[in-house]
């Protein structure tokens, strides 16, 4: 009953197909081959993308583990580290937004407790159409339900974020997850399994028909039959997650645990498989152990079933009634379903039958790897601004509507509904550069943000891919962390189309380029393709989640404004570029041009220059300035800090709509004592850093060039209502 | 002073309300719901959280907990029992506590700082407690409380009404109620004002390095009233 095109069916490709046959030297059975469909989809295999994330950095002197676990794990000192890893779940909250955001932030968080950490914050990204397309505010309340829905009951607090809106999510939003946990360094536990005639355990929800075809579905472009793939998408409970996370960790304390994987994408195929493979083993297992929701369920569906909160375990012999006992008090299921052997394949057994033999190397090592044709993107011309067009605009009101866009706008209404401050911890909120949690019981705390430039990577994805990178690095900075790693979600459209994997090849390397510089190397990620709908794909949208450490928590900076009469300074060179800026697009409406350069140097040195500032005690407050250029970086300032600004362009750039909305790179605000600023200077100076004397703070306005005023009331209204507004509330 | 905090299937603030309640003094023990009797205790806390996921109503599955004979004997001994967030909705449903707590008005999470104006000191959680409002932080689905007329005007006329949500200056006004609940009302106590429910967690105000520090103000009041 197995043909060519059940194989088809199943996302594989003809000559895919043939491959596997050939492999095996024959025709595989149904549950084989929704194995290798499993195996061999985009999502599990890479099999676009491998040969081009094989250039990323990923080492370092404080990385533990790199990509290739379930989560990345750097050193924070000593003997913690911090277990960390984004992952995209960009499909399924489309067809449905609640379960499929949800079940996004589940399974992040359990990737992060596989390997023995405590979460401890978790942060998001995410991608909506126009706000005018009329799905995008149901879906933008589905998301953000589904995400406080899940990260809320597991009580992990949601720090930080990212909310944007571009017309080219219409058909295919985007839900990226980030989790971050915490875990003694001597207590770090992994997928590879070891040792023969070991128990393998199932533990968590029972197995039931959501989700199968999950991985399938997330590797293929939507048609206007979507609907009809509601059930591949996985029903998320978190309450069984929160008793899986504390069973697992009261189980991990003790030493009998040799191996564990998480059921994630591909359910029981992959993790079981991965495992296997690791550690160069074989595995069988019984299916007819397998706990399931429901009655007269086939090989293949438990094995493609995607049901969430469940976890593979390799225990040692003997220890399985000790660990019985823990999932018993916490009322979660616990099967020993399988064991360990040396045959090198996945041997699965189904009411007394074989029902599938498999060779690992096959489903591993023989999967598919396409170097994928690309084309480059060239830098696009820079663009000429008409100055006549700018005589007739008021940079106050300017202003106001840039503090308004969806793009900029305060974004309370979402992170109001997430608990950002249970555990104790939080000592920065969302809002800020970056968020910040402290490290349990000690002095340290850790920074964390995620961010993404989708329409840099769209005017040129090389430039595009370098600029998240550093901003990211300079987020951290800002709250006055020493970078250390980040983690990627590499949100792209289909692979098979020359442009996109150009976008996706030249935004990788320069992702590469720009975390090699700066010594900020990646550790783990994903990948998702074919974030298409018919012919339209997404903007190349690669988020970063960069993760810092702070060694002295009260030592952490924050945005908001402290005193009346201080000093601002901008810290990096302004050379007015507007192309691609908020300001050229929504205010110009001039969509063209090259993104802004970025300087790999200065990014470094201004950085590295504002973090000795920070340890010398001279920082007050610091922004980095991004989106909206100067003047909206320090305007968030002034309606954090509920206190004006007087301002003023320096003298060496002739337009102040070039110097205050360009979005050149490798820039901060940074707020001083008056009478610093000369041992301040004396650094910037020495370290050959350029810096503005941009003005000083005041009570309630800001006055630009003293000849425009606003007040911070009025700002601030601009900045918090459009999307309450827009919500209806 | 020996605290016992119970931490059900699903609670999630337990170890915060135990990092709260050593750091000012008490010698606090973890209880587990599936345990019969409680330890020799000053006060009893419900934690917040999602016990039993919060399926069927916030609270009720707890409530029927095996631990729970334990505490309501406890508190019909006059033994201090305080319930906050899910362990108000938790003493609500064991009907240690009159009303019900339901989603909140515009059906969203919320987790915010709040005021809440201290409505009554004759009791042991908020007798000598100088200020007149605190500010503390409220994380929460449904916290919008609810009772009949004749109830609320029974909870007035005992003066059980706790706290209510208000702003700094302690003015309780519809503009400054964040989820919807009958006249404001963020914490009630019993009859006899040995049980106090409420939705504002002290616990995660207690260091200036967080929202805030009014939690330390509550937590230090608490242990020198109870001593």
């Amino acid at each position: 009953m197995v043909n060519e095109q059940v194989a088809i069916d199943h996302g594989l490709k003809k000559d895919e197909y043939k491959k596997i046959c050939d492999l095996l030297k024959r025709i595989p059975n149904i549950t084989e081959l929704g194995i290798f469909s499993a195996m061999w989809n985009e999502h599990c295999s890479y099999k676009s993308s491998r040969l081009h994330l094989k250039n990323l950095p990923t080492k370092g002197k404080n990385v533990i583990q790199g990509p290739g676990e379930n989560a990345g794990v750097i050193d924070i000192g000593d003997d913690d580290a911090i277990v960390f890893k984004i992952e995209s779940h960009n499909h399924p909250s489309f067809i449905e937004p609640y379960q499929g955001a949800a079940t996004g932030v589940g399974g992040i968080m359990r990737d992060v407790f596989t390997m023995g950490a405590r979460p401890i914050a978790n942060l998001n990204s995410i991608y909506f159409g126009s706000p005018q397309n009329k799905k995008t505010k149901n879906l933008l309340r589905g998301v953000v339900h589904g995400i406080g829905g899940y990260g809320n009951c597991m009580g992990v607090p949601t720090i930080g974020g990212q909310t944007n809106f571009d017309e080219s999510y219409n058909g295919n939003i985007l839900v990226n997850a980030m989790t971050l946990g915490l875990v003694k360094k001597n207590k770090i536990f992994y997928s590879k399994a070891a040792g023969l005639g070991k128990p393998v355990i199932y533990v968590g929800s029972k197995t039931g028909r959501d989700g199968i075809h999950g991985a399938s579905m997330a590797s293929a472009i939507f048609d206007e039959k979507i609907e009809e793939k509601k059930p591949t998408v996985q029903v998320g409970d978190p309450f069984t997650e929160k008793l899986l996370l504390e069973a697992c960790l009261e189980l991990m304390s003790g030493e009998s645990i040799i191996a564990i994987q998480d059921m994630g994408a591909a359910g029981l195929t992959s993790s079981s498989i991965e495992m296997a493979s690791k550690g160069g083993l074989g595995i069988e297992i019984n299916l007819d152990k397998v706990p399931c929701r429901e009655l007269n369920m086939t090989p293949y569906e438990i094995m493609l079933s995607e049901s969430q909160e469940r976890m593979l375990i390799v225990l040692e012999n003997g220890k399985e009634e000790d660990a019985k006992k823990i999932f018993d008090k916490w009322n979660l299921d616990f099967s020993v379903i399988g064991r360990t052997t040396n045959s090198k394949k996945i041997e699965l057994f189904f009411d007394k039958e074989s029902v599938a033999d498999i060779p690992i190397n096959i489903l591993v090592e023989n999967s598919p790897m396409y170097d994928r044709k690309w084309k480059k993107t060239k830098l696009p011309k820079k663009i000429k601004i008409n100055k006549d067009e700018l005589k007739n605009l008021k940079i106050t009101n300017v202003l106001n509507k840039i503090l308004a866009d969806p793009n900029i706008c305060s974004k309370k209404w979402i992170w109001e509904q997430y608990d950002h401050t249970v555990m104790g911890d939080t000592i920065q909120k969302p809002g800020g550069d970056a968020g910040v949690v402290r490290v349990h019981g000690t002095d340290k705390a850790i920074a964390a943000s995620v961010d993404s430039s989708a329409i840099y990577c769209w005017a040129h994805p090389l430039s595009g891919g370098k600029q998240v990178v550093c901003e990211s690095w300079r987020n951290l900075v800002s709250v006055g962390a020493e970078p250390i790693a980040l983690t990627n979600c590499l949100n792209f459209g289909n692979p098979e189309i020359e442009e996109s994997m150009g976008e996706f090849v030249e935004c990788v390397k320069g992702i590469s380029e720009a975390s090699e510089y700066l010594n900020f190397p990646v550790v783990s990620g994903n990948v998702s393709f074919y974030n298409q709908t018919k012919e339209k794909s997404i903007k190349p949208t690669p988020s970063i989640g960069g993760i810092g450490l702070i060694k002295n928590y009260k030592n952490m900076i924050s945005m908001d404004l402290k005193k009346i009469d201080n000093l601002l300074l901008v810290i990096g060179k302004t050379e007015g570029h507007l192309s691609q800026s908020i300001f050229a697009r929504e205010i110009l409406n001039e969509k063209n041009g090259p993104p802004p350069e970025i300087n790999l140097f200065n990014e470094k040195n201004n950085g590295e220059t504002i973090l000795k500032l920070i340890d010398k005690n001279f920082v007050q407050s610091a922004h980095d300035v991004s989106l909206g250029g100067i003047i909206t970086g320090i305007a968030k300032m002034c309606i954090k800090g509920n206190k004006g600004a007087k301002i003023k362009k320096p003298k060496y750039l002739i337009n102040e709509f070039d110097y205050f909305f360009g979005e050149d790179q490798g820039r901060y605000i940074i707020e001083i004592e008056k009478e610093n600023f000369k041992k301040v200077s004396e650094i910037l100076n020495k370290n050959s850093v350029h810096f503005d004397e941009l003005g000083f703070i005041v009570e309630k306005d800001m006055i630009i060039d003293d000849k425009s005023k606003v007040s911070i009331d009025e700002l601030k209204t601009s900045n918090t209502s459009w999307l309450t507004n827009y919500m209806g509330k | 002073m020996n605290s016992s905090v119970i931490t059900f299937p699903g609670s999630n603030c337990d170890r915060d309300i135990d990092v709260a309640l050593k750091k000012f003094g008490f010698k606090n023990k973890m209880v587990w719901h599936n345990d019969i009797e409680l330890p020799k205790s000053d006060l009893v806390v419900l934690p917040g959280g999602f016990s039993y996921g919060d399926y069927l109503r916030c609270g009720s599955m707890a409530s029927k907990s095996k631990i729970m004979n334990s505490v309501i004997n406890f508190s019909k001994s006059g033994g201090k029992v305080m319930g906050i967030c899910n362990g108000f909705q938790i003493l609500v449903e064991a009907g240690l506590l009159p009303g019900v707590l339901l989603r909140n008005k515009y059906l969203e999470f919320i987790c915010k700082n709040v005021f809440v104006k201290i409505n009554d000191r004759d009791n042991s959680y908020f007798k000598e407690l100088k200020k007149k409002t605190l500010e503390l932080h409220i994380a929460h689905n449904e916290g919008n409380y609810f009772c009949s007329k004749d109830q609320l005007k029974l909870i007035n006329d005992n003066n059980q009404i706790a706290l209510l949500y208000s702003d700094k200056n302690g003015d309780v006004n519809e503009d400054n109620n964040p989820n919807g609940s009958i006249a404001n009302i963020a914490g009630i106590f019993n009859k006899e004002k040995n049980i106090l429910g409420m939705m504002p967690h002290p616990e995660r105000m207690i260091d200036s390095a967080l929202s805030g520090e009014d939690g330390s103000i509550f937590f230090k009041n608490l242990i020198n009233n109870l001593r």
